[in-house]
Formats: C-alpha cells, structure tokens, sequence
C-alpha cells in the first residue's frame, strides 16, 4: 500500500527483527511521521524515535554461557538434594505419601530454586518509609544463601528511589496536600463494607467518575478497586465466544488473563508491528471464524499506551486508521501513560492528537501517576452504563476506599489546575525535562537503552545474569534503589534494569544517578551502546543527532 | 578507571570473570569446584601443547618442504 508512512514503518519493522551493527547505523534513528490531524501546530512536536540497540555477538555468547553453567550448577545441586547429601529447603511430601501421585512438580522449579533463590535478596527488599523520590529500607541479611532473611534492624537512610512508579511525584506525605484526604477519612471512615452495586456507591464515587470523564474528555467513566482486576474482570463483560481479540506481543499479564477469560479466541501480533497487524485483520474478516467460517461478531485490539519492560509507545494514529478501515475496536491501557506523557498529562491520545472519541474503550490505573490505586474504564455512555451491570469487578468487588479516592480526585484536580495553583502543570513539565535529560545523558555514557525518548520509564539492557545480580546490590550500596528483571518476565537474553522517573526527581538527584551508574557502568562493564550520540545543547529540537562512524 | 597497582587490576579481571561466566552466583564451594575444573583444563591443554606441538609442527614442514623443495635437488642429483 503506498501510504505516507510505508517507509518509516518499514523500517522500524526491520530494525526491531534485528539488524546488524551498521545496518542499524545507516537506517539510524528515524522519525515517525505524524498524520496531519486537529491541532498539528507548533505546539505539538513529532512522535520521538524509538530505538531498540541489538548487542554485540558475544554478549549473547556470554549470556548463554552463563545460564548454562549455572544450569548444570543446579542439575548437581539437586542431586545432591536427591541423594540426601544436602539439606532441602522446599516443600516435601510426607515419608508416607511417596507412592502416592506426586504433589509438587519439581522440575517447573528449575530455574525458581536453583537461579532465582541465590540471589532473591534484590527483590521484596522491605521498605519502612514513604516511597517517595527518597526513601529508607530496612537492611536485611542471610545466614544460608538467601533461603531465609533475617533483619539487623538497620535502615539504610535516604536511598534514591528509582523503581516506584511515581511519575508526577503525588506519593507525598506533606500534611497541606494532604488535608482533603483527611478530611474525607474523617467523613466517611476507610472501609466502604458493600460492593458498588449494593450499598456501597458513595457520593465521592460519583464525583471521581464525573472528573476522571472530564479528564479524559470523554462520555462517562467508571472505576474500580485494583488496576489488575480492572483489566482482568473487565474484558470478559465485553467479548466473548465468537469474538477475536488481537493482542500485542508484549501486553501486560492482566490483559492476557482478562483476554483468556473471556473466551474468545487470541491472536497475537508482533510487538508495535502495523504490517503484522494488519495482516492478521485482513485474514481474519476473510476467513472469518476458525471451523464454520461464520463472521467474528466482534474484533478488538488491545494495546497498551506505553509498555513498561520496554519503554515503547502504542502508534496510535495508525491502529485508530487500521480500526476505521476494517471496523474494529479498540481497548487501549493506558496504565503507564496516564498522566505522563502529553501536554498536559492526559496520555498517549493527546501525544498524538487522536480525538479520545475514536478510541472504543480506554483503560487506565491510578497507581501510577495518581499515588493511589484502582483503575477505570471510560468511553461512550452506553458502554460505562453496559459495564455497571456486567463486569465481575462492579457486581463484586468491594468499592474503593474514601481516602483513596480524595487522592485521586485532589491529584486529578492539581493535573487539571482545578485547584487554581499550576503546581500540576509544572510537575508534568518537570517529568518531561526530568526524561529527556536523563535518557540523554545515559545514552552519551553509552548504554544500551530502549524505548521512546518520551517515555518516563527507562530500561537499561544489562544481559548476563551475574551483571543484572551485580548492578543491583552495587546500586544499593551507593544508596540507589533500582528494580531489575529478568527472566521470565523478559525474553532470557535480555534482563534489564528499569528506572522509573518522577518529577519529584530534582536535578541534583539525577546527577548522583548518573554519576554512580557511571561508575557501576565502569566498573562491570555494562556500556555496550555501539552507535555515538552527541546530545545537543537545545534540548527543544531533536532534529541534530550525530550518528559517528 | 584508575587503578592503583597490578593486585587491584587483576582482582578486577578476576571479577569480571566471575560476572562473564555466570559463576557469581554460586556459593564459594561450587566457584572453588569451577575453578579448579577450569584450572585443570587449561593446565592440560597448556601440557598437551607443549608436549605435542613443536613436533607436529617439525613434521608438517619436512613433509610440506619434501612436495615442495624436493624436485629441484633429484633433477640436480640426475645431472650429475
């Protein structure tokens, strides 16, 4: 199809099958086009390029090297377990039982008992103070190789809190701001004690929904206790046998779960790819449903704002194109994106200038950018009246808590300037600035980062799993908390640190970041960035990347 | 990075080796029995090539310097 964008979509499409080093140097950062929608002024810059660096050969060479000997490690460990050389921590059946069918499968553990439980003290690290831009953690240690913890009563003071999603900085315990909330509390108490359908719609309720409408210039909207539970009990109400849902590569597990529950029939595309979409659109509405060939009663696409283990985000002006052509719906989370990323904090559909209108369902939490926790749905009027009466989350779950929702509503106020103070705009613009420094300056020290330059979450590839297990307790001996991940939450290759920005970050704290992760990067050899990158002094205009030889 | 002496470096490259292959992991009884497997073959390696090499490489040029230098010094031997 000749299309504007068929060159800059190509392109990415061959970049992220993996080019090699001067390939991806020649084809080199590239710009995505922007269609020309409402309000494509000077205000509205071009989407920023996304970059997904493949590593040096022999890095992969020495990830693989690594999990194989640490898996023939294990293999002798757990003979020795079976043998009865070693003590076993795990879970046993009784002497008795032995004949009996097995209980516990031991092989599925694998890589739980024998990789994640050596070095488990980077992760559940407990916290005892406001998870804010800094924060304390209690110190802990293990006697026997991190089977079990015992705590010094220690705290480690002030740390650098770089993994809490706190984009705007609304985890705070300032008494001022937070006045409305206590006065709520005292109001209506904490627990609500019914669902939203029995007796347990309050006024707040009502009021937050109206607002969190108004927000995202909608119809109407609804919400619910948990963010997971939004997804996962909500997706069912709206799809079902005879329905196909197109999911993307690497959607969030709430959505994969809700997507399975409903029943209908999954089929998933390659990640950001609109070629692959496509193609999965036209094959469907031709051949129709798998064995009678009848026509799907409903398709949807789901797709998330910005997905957080890479930092990318959705191209929305060309799935909304795609769904208007081959008249699908669309369900997009914007969990990550809420309140981050746009103008004015109010997602990836004002980033992009689509009309919230063209998007059929769009879902969101407010534990994110809000401080709070729950999660909603908004859209057209008949849907959020439709989803009152059918979603399990509504007919079921407890409503959310009264000073849970004043955060929201207090938080929602200050991004809206309703509360006729600009500390909501100036937070968003600090987020802004606060991202495009710090992945500036992380990419000139020459890691390999992926993702937007929009986007507030920053994932650090780091690859071998010595290095991720390495980078995470040097961090937190300069006092940095970081959150890495591996597998199985990221392909086996690719285990990577995840930096959370906020604008509660000041400069100062960004620059202690960047000089320890600096040294760390030193020190463990983690700069494995092979493209040069000179940032430029106007940080406004993107358009002068150097790419050297 | 600056380091001081030659101790510091190499306990830097001895990290390395640590984080590369994955052995960091392990407790110091598994890295010991690592190492010294490692040790070990390299150790025979080392004695292998010492032993095998200069021979297999003597033989390889006489037989490559007979295919090769071999003819002029018959027609020599054949004129006179």
């Amino acid at each position: 199809m000749a299309r504007t964008t068929a060159n800059g979509n190509l392109k990415l499409y061959l970049n992220q099958n993996g080019l090699k080093c001067e390939d991806i140097k020649r084809n080199g950062y590239h710009n995505r086009r922007q269609k020309n929608g409402p309000g494509t002024g000077v205000a509205s810059r071009q989407p920023r390029q996304e970059s997904f660096e493949q590593a040096p050969m022999y890095v992969a060479v020495m990830t693989y090297l690594g999990f194989g000997i640490v898996t023939l490690f294990g293999y002798l460990r757990d003979f020795l377990r079976a043998v009865g050389l070693e003590k076993c921590h795990l879970a046993q059946e009784r002497e008795e039982q032995k004949d009996f069918v097995p209980l516990y499968q031991d092989f599925e553990n694998f890589y739980t008992r024998n990789l994640y439980m050596r070095v488990r003290d980077n992760w559940n690290r407990p916290i005892c103070s406001l998870p804010g831009p800094v924060f304390d953690l209690m110190e802990r240690v293990s006697d026997d190789y991190n089977w079990t913890f015992r705590l010094t009563g220690g705290t480690i003071h002030n740390a650098i809190n770089m993994g809490s999603y706190n984009y705007l900085g609304f985890a705070e315990n300032n008494a001022d701001f937070l006045k409305t909330v206590a006065d709520k509390t005292r109001q209506y108490g904490v627990g609500v004690g019914s669902t939203r359908q029995e007796i347990g719609n309050l006024g707040i309720h009502e009021e937050l929904e109206q607002l969190v409408a108004n927000f995202l210039r909608v119809e109407s909207s609804m919400t619910f206790g948990m963010g997971f539970a939004t997804n996962s009990m909500n997706i069912p109400a709206l799809v079902g046998k005879g329905c196909l849902i197109l999911s993307d590569e690497l959607n969030h597990t709430s959505l994969i779960l809700g997507a399975r529950l409903s029943g209908a029939l999954i089929r998933v595309f390659k990640h950001n790819n609109m070629h692959s979409l496509e193609k999965m659109l036209r094959e469907a509405i031709s051949s129709g449903q798998p064995r009678t060939h009848r026509p799907w009663k409903k398709i949807l696409i789901m797709v998330e704002g910005i997905y957080s283990m890479e930092g990318s985000l959705v191209r929305l002006p060309e799935i909304v194109a795609l769904k208007k052509k081959y008249k699908a719906y669309l369900y997009l989370d914007e969990a990550h994106s809420i309140g981050a990323v746009g103008p004015t904090g109010r997602g990836v559909t004002e980033l992009f200038n689509v009309n919230p209108s063209d998007v059929d369902v769009m879902m969101g939490t407010f534990t994110k950018s809000f401080g709070a926790a729950g999660g909603y749905i908004a859209g057209k009027k008949e849907l959020v009246d439709y989803l009152r009466s059918h979603s399990h989350s509504a007919v079921y779950a407890t409503a959310m808590s009264p000073p849970v929702t004043e955060q929201i509503i207090r938080a929602m106020k200050c991004i809206m300037g309703k509360d006729g103070s600009t500390e909501g705009i100036r937070r968003i613009h600090k987020l802004a600035e606060n991202t495009r420094y710090f992945r500036a300056r992380l990419k000139e020290m020459g890691f390999i980062i992926y993702g937007n330059d929009d986007s507030p979450v920053v994932p650090i590839l780091l690859y071998m799993p010595g290095k991720v297990v390495a980078f995470a307790r040097e961090m937190l001996e300069r006092k940095i908390g970081v959150v890495v991940v591996g597998f199985p939450a990221t392909p086996i290759t690719e285990a990577r640190a995840r930096f959370c920005l906020s604008a509660a970050h000041t400069k100062a704290m960004l620059n202690q970041v960047l000089h320890h992760m600096n040294e760390v990067g030193d020190h463990l050899c983690l700069k494995f960035s092979r493209l040069k990158y000179s940032s430029c002094p106007n940080l406004h205009d993107e358009k002068d990347f150097e790419l050297g030889s | 990075m600056n380091f001081k002496n030659l101790r510091e470096y190499l306990s830097w490259l001895y990290y390395q080796y640590l984080l590369i292959t994955g052995i960091y992991v392990l407790e110091p009884w598994e890295k010991s029995i690592f190492n010294s497997i490692l040790f070990s073959a390299i150790a025979m390696v080392i004695y292998t090539s010492y032993v095998f090499v200069p021979i297999h490489v003597r033989l390889a040029l006489e037989f490559f310097s007979k295919i090769f230098g071999g003819q002029p010094e018959s027609t020599m031997a054949l004129m006179n």
